[in-house]
């Protein structure tokens, strides 16, 4: 993957971000998508339906993620949802996002920034 | 559960396709998923507020991308974003300037209180013709007595004055005002107070403008009650007014109280006055009007001889300018619409071509899954910014366009010379121009995304339907319609000017300079005193090297164009209609310095004193109306009801009254029989000098003299006598310019209008034309086809177009000095113009025609 299409989504806006980590492992409908994110914040972020629309839609005509058309069983599915895969270019974004982010905390670390875990 | 799909159409169609019902789905999941009815009241607020919120910036996001998408589309066409862009700018520009200019002087309110009901009345002729003549103090105090309709009336005189206070003495434009006169408008003095009825008892106080507080007393805090003598006498300055306050007119600077000797004068026929009233409230014009003339019979009763051709007439200020002003103010917003409109098509033109162009695009890009919406908002997106980009630079052509058009602001206004443009007319220009520019953008953008949904691609590239092609002509057709109207118009014009031009004044105006000394009352009341006066300066500047003669006269021609009395011959009683000449008092040599030929009898000399019988030269005009045939010298008439004059000789014919005026006939006097005590009015004051060097040069010899004659004596107006002659027509030059460059922009603008249309229709007709030479027809044929078509479009817009320019010249007739509105020269002008330009653009696309290659017909059918 040419890096400099990666760098040049970079640095990824924060609901970009968890939307590539809450589909980092498995497809996910909206709805899914934001009740994954909830959860694994805490409850601290929670991105609204519109918010998660337009990532969403930006973040597909970037090509960081892709519709789906495998569904779930019937029965544990609602026909109005739509579900959205990573594409390998969205992994990549991801990863290139997460070691920006872990190399500035290291920076930040060595200035005694950052607590210690203590 | 019906708010949200409601809400949802605040998002964009695509993404309300996209994702509104998975957005309901999850609506519908929190709410069941919530505990109470707090809670879904929560979950309601959050998804109002999110909604709205994220609509907005969807929509921001398609605008960033369609903004792109545009750049890069209008980047890869250039030549089309300029025409766009300069077409819309010409249209904005011209009508911004246009109608700011006319709104200005023909709309906006004067800057009066209680404006509209302001109003001056006049001597008038009973036979209804447009003449307004001055009106006596003694009418004046009939009026203001009897008349009912008015709620205060004041009158005013213009005079000149010598204003001596700090430095030098200065020459200044003054009004002589009643009390009544400056508490009409309302306006209050931005320091002291304003003239009042007892300053006339009194006599010596005066009002200055704020121009005049700031050049000659330097903003001076302590200002009021400072003395300064005014024509020699000391008055004490009471008031200052504010900056925008004009009146009578943008050149007075000082208000003087009238004597009570002028303003309690009994003759009925020396007539001065400017009555200035103030109607009544719920009283109308034509209830004053009809007031008026009823005081008029009266007042005829009273007065039959003076006033047996008068009535009074009821104007109200705003209309104080003339019907041409009035005229070609019209003429220019109609010059401005039509450039408008010609703007208009043109860039309705260029977008349904562009849209014709644009079909493949449009229909791979619908193939390839944008909806409708998407492409028609794109459209919007891409035509709004040509309008807003062309409209900005509109304004700024309007901005720098206004102060050019001062001249077409009357000068007879107590407005500001320079009309500011006004922003509800910028914002009905854009207006027009952005609904041009989307309703032709976005119009074939949603018929193409519709009707090629299906069509799609197998359709080629041939485009343009007969229909579209109609709709495009009639708008080249109106192009082509309007601008052989304003050429027309424009032409007609130019041709009233330059017949203007070549009027022949009477008097010669070549290496002539004109000055004036006023000389101020009372200092100068007596004539010997006055001549003394006038000798010494005559005489030394006649021995000026470089000088060939100088004189002195009351007005020069075309600058006092009043002074006109009745004339009655000897031995006739003062009936039947009046007779009237112009007057002028004037020193030997006044027909020598301006060339009026000497036809008979002999020159004004100086043996024409008070102790002689009151000498007249008169004109040939006078002579024919007076005398026939008869050898005037030696006969003798009764001017102004007290000058016994004996015609000493005959002079050529001048036009007193200026180059578009008929003149009246002239009689001149002597400076030396001027009566004594008659104030200052008629007294000689202008002093002409002709010269074999360049008029400038002579000034400061000429201070001098005029310095060594009477320190006290200023001087003004010093200018070539022929500056007062291009004066004369100046106003109207402008305005021909002006006209003229509307005309050429509509003419290359209908020019661009065919050769677009043709180029295009011969783009989009490329296999039909391929085909044709296939099967045999020769390049003459196809050159001559394009031609016809041209020809057709060019002919169908300027049959009608002659026939509309011919009415539009009737209609500005009064404005054409005599040039016929059907005028062979400018029609055959207009029509040869109208031919080269279906030629020039005709001749490229008509080229290109031609060189088509049958062979690559068919193959972009492949």
């Amino acid at each position: 993957m040419p890096n400099d299409k990666i760098d040049a989504l970079l640095p990824l806006p924060p609901a970009t971000f968890h939307i590539l980590i809450a589909l980092a492992r498995e497809d996910r409908h909206g709805y899914a998508v934001i009740q994954d994110i909830e959860q694994r914040t805490g409850g601290e972020l929670r991105l609204s339906p519109g918010t998660l629309y337009r990532s969403i839609q930006r973040m597909l005509e970037q090509g960081l993620i892709r519709e789906t058309r495998e569904r779930p069983a019937p029965e544990l599915d609602d026909e109005r949802r739509r579900y959205y895969r990573i594409t390998p270019f969205g992994e990549d974004v991801a990863r290139a996002e997460a070691q920006r982010m872990s190399a500035l905390v290291k920076m930040a670390r060595a200035q005694g920034l950052v607590l210690s875990r203590a | 559960m019906r708010l949200l799909p409601a809400l949802l159409h605040l998002y964009p169609a695509s993404f309300r396709a996209d994702y509104g019902r998975e957005m309901e789905s999850i609506a519908e999941s929190r709410l069941s998923d919530a505990r109470s009815a707090g809670e879904r009241f929560g979950i309601w607020l959050d998804t109002i507020g999110d909604i709205v919120a994220s609509s907005v910036a969807v929509h921001w996001d398609i605008l960033k991308q369609d903004l792109r998408y545009t750049a890069r589309t209008l980047a890869r066409s250039p030549g089309f974003a300029l025409t766009a862009v300069l077409v819309t700018a010409l249209g904005v520009g011209a009508n911004t300037a246009a109608f700011s200019v006319a709104d200005f002087v023909l709309i906006r309110p004067l800057p009066y209180r209680d404006s509209d009901r302001l109003v001056k009345i006049w001597e008038a002729p009973r036979d209804g013709t447009n003449g307004r003549n001055e009106v006596s103090p003694a009418l004046f105090k009939e009026w203001s007595t009897n008349a009912r309709s008015f709620e205060s009336m004041g009158a005013y005189y213009n005079a000149a004055v010598n204003l001596v206070g700090t430095g030098e003495p200065v020459r200044l434009d003054a009004a002589f005002v009643t009390g009544g006169l400056l508490p009409i408008l309302g306006v209050s003095p931005a320091r002291g107070r304003l003239i009042n009825e007892s300053d006339i008892r009194d006599g010596s106080a005066v009002v200055i403008s704020r121009s005049l507080w700031l050049s000659r007393f330097g903003a001076d805090e302590s200002i009021i009650g400072k003395r300064v003598l005014v024509d020699g006498s000391p008055r004490v300055i009471v008031g200052v007014m504010p900056e925008d306050f004009h009146y009578p007119s943008r050149r007075v600077s000082i208000w003087v109280p009238m004597s009570p000797d002028v303003i309690n004068d009994e003759d009925v026929s020396n007539t001065f006055w400017y009555v200035l009233a103030k109607l009544k409230k719920n009283v109308s014009h034509e209830q004053a009007r009809s007031e008026m003339r009823v005081i008029a019979d009266r007042s005829r009763a009273v007065h039959p001889a003076e006033l047996e051709e008068a009535t009074f007439a009821v104007d109200r200020l705003r209309d104080e300018f003339s019907r041409q002003s009035k005229i070609l103010l019209l003429a220019l917003c109609g010059a401005a619409g039509c450039v408008l409109l010609i703007a208009c098509a043109n860039l309705a033109n260029l977008l349904l071509a562009r849209a014709l162009v644009r079909r493949r695009e449009l229909v791979v890009r619908s193939a390839l899954g944008a909806g409708r919406e998407r492409i028609v908002r794109q459209s919007i997106t891409e035509s709004l910014v040509l309008a807003i980009v062309g409209g900005a630079l509109g304004v700024v052509v309007a901005y720098v366009s206004v102060p050019l058009l001062t001249r077409l602001v009357p000068n007879t206004l107590p407005i500001a010379q320079t009309p500011s443009v006004d922003p509800r007319i910028v914002i009905f220009a854009a207006l027009i121009t952005l609904i041009t520019g989307v309703g032709f953008g976005v119009l074939p953008a949603w018929k193409s995304a519709g009707e090629l949904e299906l069509a799609g691609l197998r359709d080629g590239s041939r485009a343009g339907g007969g229909r579209r092609e109609r709709a495009r002509s009639i708008l080249v057709v109106a192009e082509v319609m309007a601008s052989v109207v304003l050429l027309i118009s424009a032409g007609l014009l130019m041709r009233a000017l330059l017949r203007l031009q070549d009027t022949d004044p009477g008097f010669r105006v070549a290496n002539v300079l004109t000055l004036r000394t006023e000389l101020p009352q009372p200092k100068y009341d007596s004539t010997n005193r006055r001549v003394v006066f006038y000798d010494q300066v005559l005489t030394s500047v006649r021995a000026i090297p470089g000088v060939s003669s100088a004189a002195y006269a009351t007005a020069l021609p075309m600058v006092m164009t009043g002074g006109i009395w009745r004339v009655l011959k000897e031995g006739e009683a003062p009936a039947g209609p009046a007779e009237m000449a112009s007057s002028r008092f004037v020193s030997p040599q006044y027909f020598k310095t301006l060339k009026i030929p000497l036809r008979k009898g002999r020159d004004i000399e100086e043996i024409d004193d008070p102790a002689h019988p009151m000498a007249a030269v008169v004109s040939e005009s006078f002579v024919r109306k007076f005398f026939g045939d008869r050898d005037p010298i030696g006969q003798r008439f009764t001017f102004r009801g007290d000058l016994n004059l004996t015609i000493v000789g005959v002079v050529g014919d001048v036009r007193v009254r200026g180059l578009e005026q008929t003149s009246e006939p002239q009689v001149y006097m002597s400076y030396r029989q001027f009566p004594d005590g008659q104030g200052n009015f008629y007294a000689p004051k202008d002093l002409v000098i002709s010269s074999t060097v360049p008029p400038s040069v002579l000034v400061p010899a000429v201070r001098r003299i005029v310095e060594r004659a009477d320190p006290e004596q200023p001087i003004s107006e010093v200018r070539p006598l022929s500056e007062i002659v291009s004066d004369a027509t100046a106003a109207r030059s402008v305005q021909v310019r002006v006209l003229l460059a509307f005309a050429a922009v509509a003419f290359i603008l209908a020019a661009i209008g065919i050769h677009g249309l043709l180029s295009f229709s011969v783009s989009s007709r490329q296999h039909e034309i391929g085909v044709r030479m296939a099967l045999g027809a020769q390049r003459g044929d196809i050159m001559k086809m394009v031609m016809r078509q041209g020809a057709i479009l060019a002919a169908a817009g300027v049959i009608p177009g002659l026939f509309i320019a011919y009415l539009a010249g009737r209609s500005m007739q009064s404005l054409l000095a005599g040039v016929e509105p059907s005028d062979m020269m400018t029609f055959g002008a207009a029509g040869a113009l109208c031919i080269v330009m279906t030629m020039v653009g005709t001749f490229a696309p008509a080229m290109r025609a031609v060189r088509v290659d049958p062979a690559d017909a068919f193959r972009t059918e492949a």
